[in-house]
Formats: C-alpha cells, sequence, structure tokens
C-alpha cells in the first residue's frame, strides 16, 4: 500500500467518522429549536423539558463534530498538497467562507445559548438556538459546495503554465446542479438522523420507564418520527433527482451503482445480487425490470449506458488508464444506503402507529417488546445511510479526485512519506475509538438519565451570588 | 494595494485575532492545575472561557481557509511539510476540546482528573508549538524548485523556532493569567495576578531575546516598530498588574494589564508577519528561486476579489456578535458562583 492509498484510508476514516455527529447536530438543532419554542410560545413545560434534555444529548454530540471537523480542514493541506495546489483557487473559498459565515455563528451561538439561560431574554435567547441551526445548514451547504464541484467541476478554466484550475465563475460554483440537490439530500438526511435519534430515545422511555414524563415523550416520540417520515420523503424525492443528475455529469458512477456492464435500454435495477459484479453471469439477482432507466433518465424505457461503453468512451477522451470505479462497493453502498434509510423510516411508522390516539406502547407485550428493539435500531439505521451514502459518492467518483480534471494518484503530498501517513492514521483512528467509547458512553447516561426536572432553583439573596445557570 | 497584499494582511490579522483570543484560552487551560486546587476552583478555572473558546478556536479555522482560498501554494507546502507538528496540535486541540465538554458529564474525580490532563495538555502543546511552527516560517525552510518541503521533523527544531516555541508559551502563560484575574473574584484573583507577575518577568526576558532576534535576520523599519511596541506593551501590562485596583483594594489594574498583554501579542505576530513580507515562506535552499511569496503563492485576482468583498461584509459582523458575547458574560465568577455538580442520573433499573 503506497502513501495515496494510505492517505485514501485515512480520508475514509476520519470523514466518515465525522460525518456521524455532523448530521445528529443539524438535525437535533432544529429539533431542539422547535422544542424551545413550543415552550416560548406555549408556556408548558414539558418543552422545556425536552429542550434540556435533547440539548444535552446535542452538546455532547457537537463537541464531536467541531473537534473532528478541525482535522478535515488540515488534512486537505497535510495529506493532499498536489490537490489542495491544483484546486485552492476554487476549492478554497467556500472552505474560508464556511469558517467566517458559519463557524463562528455557530461557536458564538452556542456558547450563548448554552451559557446565556439566565443571562439572555427569553426570546434572545432562543434565538441563538435558531442561529445555530442555521448555522449548521450554511455550513453544510459551503462543504458541499466544494464536494459538488470535484463530482462536477464548472465555473473555471484550466491554467496549464500554473498547473492549477482558476476560478472564472462563483456564480456558477455556487449554483453547481449538483450542488443544488446534494444540499437539499444532505440536509434531508440530517434530519432523518436526528428525528430518529429523538424518536427513539423517547420510545424507550415510554417502553421502559412507563408513567414517567409520558406527556412529554409522547410529544418527543411524535415529532421525531414525523420528522424521520417527512426526512425519507425528501430523500426519496432529492434522491431522485440526484440520480438524474448524477446519469448526466457522471454516468459511470450511475452505471457503477447498478454494475451495469453494459449498455441497456430499458435497464433493469436490481435489489441484489448473488455474485462477483464483475460483469459476468451473476448467480443470482433480483430484478425490478425498466426501474433503473426511470432512475436515471426518467422514463421507463431510457438508455442507461454500461461501465464497459464508458471505459471506451474514456481511454478514447482521457488515455488509456482504468476508468472503472470499485464496482462491489459503489453497487452495494448504493442499495444499503436506500434500504438502511427507508428501513428507519418503517420504524418511525411504527412508532406513529405505536403512539396513536392517545396509545402508549407496552413492553409486556410482544409489539412493545419488538418495538424497543425497533428503538435500539432507528438511531443508527440513518447514520449507516449517511456513511454507505458518502461512500458511494466519494468512491464512485473514482479514478477522479476531480471528475474529469485530476486523478487521486496524482492529488497526494509528495513530500510526506508513508511513516508519516501512517503515524496520523494510528493516532486518528486510536484516539477515535477511544472518544467513540467515551460519547457513546454519556450519550447513553444522559439519555437513559431522562428529562430533567426543571423547577426553578431557590434565589440567592442577591443577583451578584448567584450560581450560573449553566456552569462547565 | 494588489490583493495579494491585501490577504496578506488579512490572514495576517485573523492570526493575530487567534493569537490574542485562544492565546488566553491557552494560558487558562495550562494554568488549570496551578490555579485551580480543588474541583471548584478548577472550574472556576474553566468557566472564565466557557462560553466563548470555542468560537476563539473558530480563528485557527478561519485563517487556515483563508490560507488555502487565498495562498493555495503556502497552504499546500506548509501543511504538508510541518506534518509531524500539525498532527499533534490537531490531537492536542481535539482532546483540549472534549475536555471542556465532557469533565463534568461525570461525578467522578478519575474521570475529571483525565480530563484536566486532556485540557492541560492540549493547552501546553499547540501553545508552544504555533510559536515553533511561525518562527519556522519567518526563518524559512528547506524548499525545492516545486515548492515542496524537502526537510524533516528535526529541520523545524531548530534554536531559533524553539525559542519562538518558548517565547508563545510563556506569553500565552501570562496572558492567561491575567485573564483569569480578570475573570475572577477572591483567593483566585490573587494567585492569578502575583502567578501573572512572576511568569510576566520570564516571558518578557524570552520575548524580546526572540524579537531582537527576529529582526537582527531580517529588520525592516516595520518589524522593528511592532517589535518595539510589542516590548513596551508587555512591560506596559505588567506594571498595571502591579498597581492595586482603584475600585477594589484586593485587585490589580487587571483591565489594563490585559490590555496590555492582548496588544503585545498583537504587536508580536505583527513583527513575525511584517518580517515574513513579501515572503509567505521563504526557502533557506536558493531563496531568490525557491521561496513562496505573495505573487507566487496566491490565488487569481478574481478569487481574491471575490474574497475581499466576503472578508470586507462579514469580518465586522463577526466582530461585532463576538464582542457582544464577551459583553454578556463580562461579569466576574468565584466559587460561590458554580452550581452544585447536577445531581447523577438516578440509575434504576436498564
Amino acid at each position: 500500500m503506497d502513501a495515496t492509498d494510505l492517505a485514501r484510508w485515512q480520508f475514509g476514516i476520519v470523514t466518515v467518522y465525522h460525518f456521524l455527529f455532523v448530521p445528529i447536530t443539524i438535525g437535533m438543532a432544529f429539533l431542539v429549536a422547535g422544542f424551545q419554542t413550543a415552550w416560548v410560545r406555549t408556556g408548558d413545560e414539558k418543552w422545556l423539558k425536552l429542550t434540556k434534555f435533547y440539548g444535552k444529548l446535542f452538546l455532547i454530540n457537537f463537541a464531536m463534530g467541531v473537534v473532528t471537523g478541525i482535522v478535515q480542514e488540515f488534512q486537505f493541506g497535510m495529506n493532499w498538497s498536489e490537490y489542495s495546489r491544483f484546486v485552492g483557487d476554487i476549492f478554497g473559498a467556500p472552505l474560508a467562507m464556511e469558517a467566517l459565515l458559519a463557524f463562528f455563528l455557530e461557536s458564538t451561538f452556542l456558547g450563548l445559548w448554552i451559557f446565556g439561560w439566565d443571562r439572555l431574554p427569553k426570546k434572545i435567547h432562543l434565538a441563538c438556538i435558531w442561529i445555530v441551526a442555521w448555522g449548521t445548514v450554511l455550513s453544510a451547504a459551503f462543504i458541499l459546495v466544494a464536494n459538488s464541484w470535484m463530482q462536477n467541476p464548472v465555473g473555471f478554466k484550466i491554467n496549464t503554465e500554473r498547473g492549477r484550475a482558476e476560478l472564472t465563475d462563483f456564480w456558477a460554483v455556487l449554483t453547481n446542479k449538483v450542488a443544488l440537490i446534494t444540499i437539499p439530500h444532505t440536509i434531508a438526511g440530517a434530519f432523518l438522523t436526528g428525528g430518529g435519534l429523538v424518536a427513539a430515545v423517547a420510545v424507550w422511555h415510554l417502553l421502559r420507564r412507563p408513567g414517567r414524563d409520558t406527556a412529554a415523550y409522547r410529544s418527543a416520540a411524535k415529532v421525531g418520527a414525523w420528522t424521520t417520515l417527512v426526512a425519507m420523503v425528501a430523500l426519496a424525492l432529492t434522491g431522485d433527482v440526484q440520480g438524474k443528475v448524477m446519469t448526466e455529469v457522471q454516468p459511470m458512477k450511475m452505471a457503477a451503482a447498478e454494475a451495469l456492464y453494459t449498455t441497456e435500454q430499458p435497464a433493469p435495477f436490481s435489489l441484489f445480487t448473488v455474485g462477483t459484479l464483475d460483469g459476468s453471469r451473476p448467480v443470482y439477482a433480483l430484478e425490478l425490470p425498466d426501474l433503473l432507466s426511470f432512475l436515471a433518465t426518467g422514463t421507463f424505457d431510457g438508455q442507461v449506458q454500461g461501465i464497459n461503453d464508458l471505459q471506451a468512451e474514456y481511454e478514447a477522451r482521457y488515455g488509456p488508464g482504468d476508468y472503472k470505479p470499485n464496482i462491489p462497493v459503489t453497487y452495494w453502498t448504493f442499495r444499503l444506503m436506500i434500504g438502511f434509510g427507508a428501513l428507519a423510516s418503517l420504524i418511525a411508522l411504527w412508532v406513529l402507529w405505536a403512539t396513536r390516539k392517545g396509545r402508549a406502547p407496552d413492553v409486556h407485550t410482544r409489539g412493545g417488546r419488538l418495538l424497543l428493539g425497533g428503538a435500539l435500531a432507528l438511531p443508527l439505521l440513518p447514520l449507516l445511510a449517511n456513511s454507505t451514502g458518502w461512500i458511494f459518492t466519494e468512491m464512485g467518483r473514482q479514478p477522479w479526485i476531480v471528475f474529469g480534471q485530476m486523478k487521486t494518484a496524482m492529488a497526494a503530498s509528495p513530500s510526506v512519506g508513508s511513516g508519516d501517513v501512517i503515524t496520523s492514521m494510528v493516532v486518528f483512528t486510536l484516539l477515535y475509538g477511544a472518544l467513540a467509547v467515551v460519547e457513546v458512553g454519556l450519550l447513553l447516561k444522559y439519555a437513559k438519565a431522562g428529562v430533567p426536572d426543571v423547577s426553578p432553583p431557590p434565589q440567592a439573596e442577591s443577583d451578584q451570588d448567584r450560581p450560573l445557570a449553566f456552569a462547565y | 494595494m494588489p490583493l495579494h497584499t491585501v490577504w496578506f494582511l488579512l490572514i495576517a490579522v485573523l492570526f493575530t485575532g487567534y493569537f490574542v483570543l485562544e492565546g488566553f484560552d491557552f494560558g487558562v487551560g495550562m494554568l488549570l492545575p496551578v490555579l485551580g486546587r480543588d474541583d471548584r476552583e478548577r472550574r472556576v478555572v474553566i468557566n472564565t472561557i466557557g462560553p466563548v473558546w470555542d468560537g476563539n478556536e473558530v480563528w485557527i479555522l478561519t485563517a487556515g481557509g483563508a490560507m488555502f482560498a487565498a495562498f493555495p501554494e503556502w497552504y499546500a507546502t506548509l501543511f504538508s511539510g510541518f506534518y509531524l507538528p500539525l498532527l499533534l496540535i490537531l490531537l492536542a486541540l481535539i482532546l483540549r476540546g472534549v475536555a471542556f465538554e465532557y469533565r463534568g458529564k461525570r461525578d467522578d474525580a478519575v474521570w475529571k482528573r483525565r480530563f484536566d490532563w486532556c485540557i492541560v495538555f492540549g493547552s501546553v502543546v499547540p501553545a508552544f508549538l504555533w510559536g515553533v511552527a511561525f518562527a519556522n516560517i519567518v526563518r524559512g525552510v528547506p524548499l525545492d524548485a516545486d515548492h515542496q518541503y524537502t526537510g524533516n521533523l528535526f529541520t523545524l527544531l531548530n534554536p531559533y523556532a524553539l525559542l519562538g516555541g518558548l517565547t508563545t508559551l510563556l506569553l500565552f502563560l501570562t496572558h492567561g493569567a491575567i485573564f483569569i484575574a480578570l475573570k475572577t473574584v477572591g483567593d483566585i484573583r490573587q494567585r492569578a495576578n502575583t502567578l501573572a507577575s512572576r511568569v510576566g518577568v520570564a516571558a518578557a526576558l524570552v520575548a524580546v531575546v526572540f524579537l531582537v532576534w527576529t529582526v537582527a535576520r531580517h529588520s525592516t523599519p516595520l518589524s522593528v516598530t511592532f517589535a518595539v511596541l510589542a516590548a513596551l506593551c508587555l512591560v506596559g501590562g505588567l506594571i498595571a498588574n502591579r498597581m492595586p485596583s482603584r475600585t477594589d483594594p484586593q485587585g490589580r489594574r487587571e483591565g489594563w494589564a490585559f490590555t496590555g498583554t492582548a496588544a503585545a501579542i498583537a504587536f508580536a505576530v505583527a513583527a513575525l508577519f511584517a518580517t515574513l513580507y513579501p515572503d509567505v515562506l521563504p526557502s533557506t535552499v536558493d531563496p531568490a528561486t525557491n521561496s513562496l511569496t505573495v505573487a507566487n503563492a496566491s490565488s487569481t485576482p478574481y478569487t481574491l476579489k471575490i474574497m475581499t468583498w466576503v472578508a470586507l461584509v462579514f469580518t465586522p459582523i463577526v466582530l461585532l456578535y463576538q464582542g457582544w458575547t464577551y459583553w454578556v458574560f463580562r461579569k466576574r465568577i468565584g466559587t460561590h458562583h458554580i452550581p452544585e455538580p447536577a445531581p447523577a442520573p438516578a440509575h434504576t433499573e436498564a
């Protein structure tokens, strides 16, 4: 394994890890903001309890997203210096803007929200969490603009003398059609994740701690489950458009998603395949006729280009080489992404059914015990869907780091040896592993603890001596 | 003024902001076991920066992003060349950030002690290594004709750079002690003031040697002016640190002392950038051809123009709301302000 392979593994590890926390942050920021808004509007204490309870889980998760995010910004320069030189004129701008416009908002207003319960007027305090929530979306939008440029480079020219891509139209980069559809898809994925987590924790309490704060948990379960369901609808709609955009700008990725070697019209979509996916006849494949044509083109008899034809086309255009991504990985991650997401939404539907019209699920029934299992799976399924989705997106772009412009093999840092990359990979893997144990431990502890008591503390004699509403 | 020079200035401003703000965060972190003699005191120390440390840290992310956008060659060469020190900085910042958030989440002395050490490690390491890194940037490193770094880890550990690291370490320590004095009441405040006086003298001596060495390498009227101002501000801050407060006999002139150390750090960073210009990363090998300069490392004027507009509009807004945060949390805190640890979640059956 050479330094580039190691650097790719490292990017995969730290980025997938980082993106476990990001969607939870985005989704839960809005749900917590919603709970707090409900409290400010209605004065019903259950919403305050939910705000504080889920707010705590949100913060435990947020810390991990922040610290693993620093690595993301540094590693382009550390491990991918040739990439950075090539794309910096274009790719750097959204990153800098993400920091200036979004990170400052998120971190500053989150500090105000955490510590400001007794320092800020109620409505201004509420505004802080909404600013944080929109900050997370802004942040996602900028980084997705940057990523979309790697999938579909637009608004640039190549300066051969400097050996780099140069920006010619920033508006084209911001309105890249891949970005415009990837942003809503990713945000919807974040809501699937946040909603699933909120619902799952609430259902666990309804089942395992019956009779305690039932009203609060019922509301949380319903809000979380509805969020998950609506998010799944949004994911399907945006994913559908994404497939068509992908067919247009990265046809090889679409062909790889189906392991479709020869151009077909109409093309079927296989739910799963038993076999090697190397183009030889599969042992068995469960196929839905014409569906891939619909996913790729919007018509049931559209033509979908196959891997072999695209390979020949790319060789003619870009010179000899292997232009196929890792087919088994793209094939399976694409299916798993859809499957995990769909399963999450089915569990959410079940949660709504079990809590309909004032009903409370009972753990002593078989349905209740099954639902408990569902509740345990519900927070994990969206995380798996997010991860497989991104692995598909990034692995499906290979061998390119910038589609059609720069190959991944050319992008790593020449001055960084394998030893350095191995060192950092070991450091990050061990550290991230240990932090995962700590983080999950804390999440479980605080999730099990349940909603807090929100009766106001006894007042001290003077304002000066009153203890802080919150302190580290 | 050419746009690449504007961006050189803006990046200098971003790093100045970072070192002034996160400088006291690092100092506070390093002093955690020194000034916090029991858990309640340690919580006072941490909570002096509780609401603001994360926002302060964004300055480095913005500086890094701006470097990537405005000077991709600088970003690429520097971050790949300074690989292992940056890895250590990342490790430190990760541990520190998590520790602030997680330390109080279990009522368990061992748990807390471990995270206290994460905070100390996470503050000492970057406080030292940022100085090493910036001294090396000013001093220059071996680059080849393709602007690739050709040295190794030990190239970076030269005496000038190590002195730079010691300078930032001591400056941030002093800055942090004065910040704690500025933000607390009672016993901690007095001990922080006393400590600041002692560490401050060492910081001043080391900083002066480092600044003299810096301007001796490559002096311009501007860099000399900044270096002198840095030294004067630091001395002024330390004098204020010894003067009794007019309102509170227990305290000293902490506001002025803090202004002094903040200005000293700002002018020291300015002196480094003034020494550096027009290079962004000089090469010690064939400097005339291999050095990275504002001209050969920068992005296109079109990118810089867009970035300039964005920076001009949004930087003042950021400064406004960050400043507002400091206003909201302006009150001093003491041990009596620290709430009891949240009652440990009652663990009934699971």
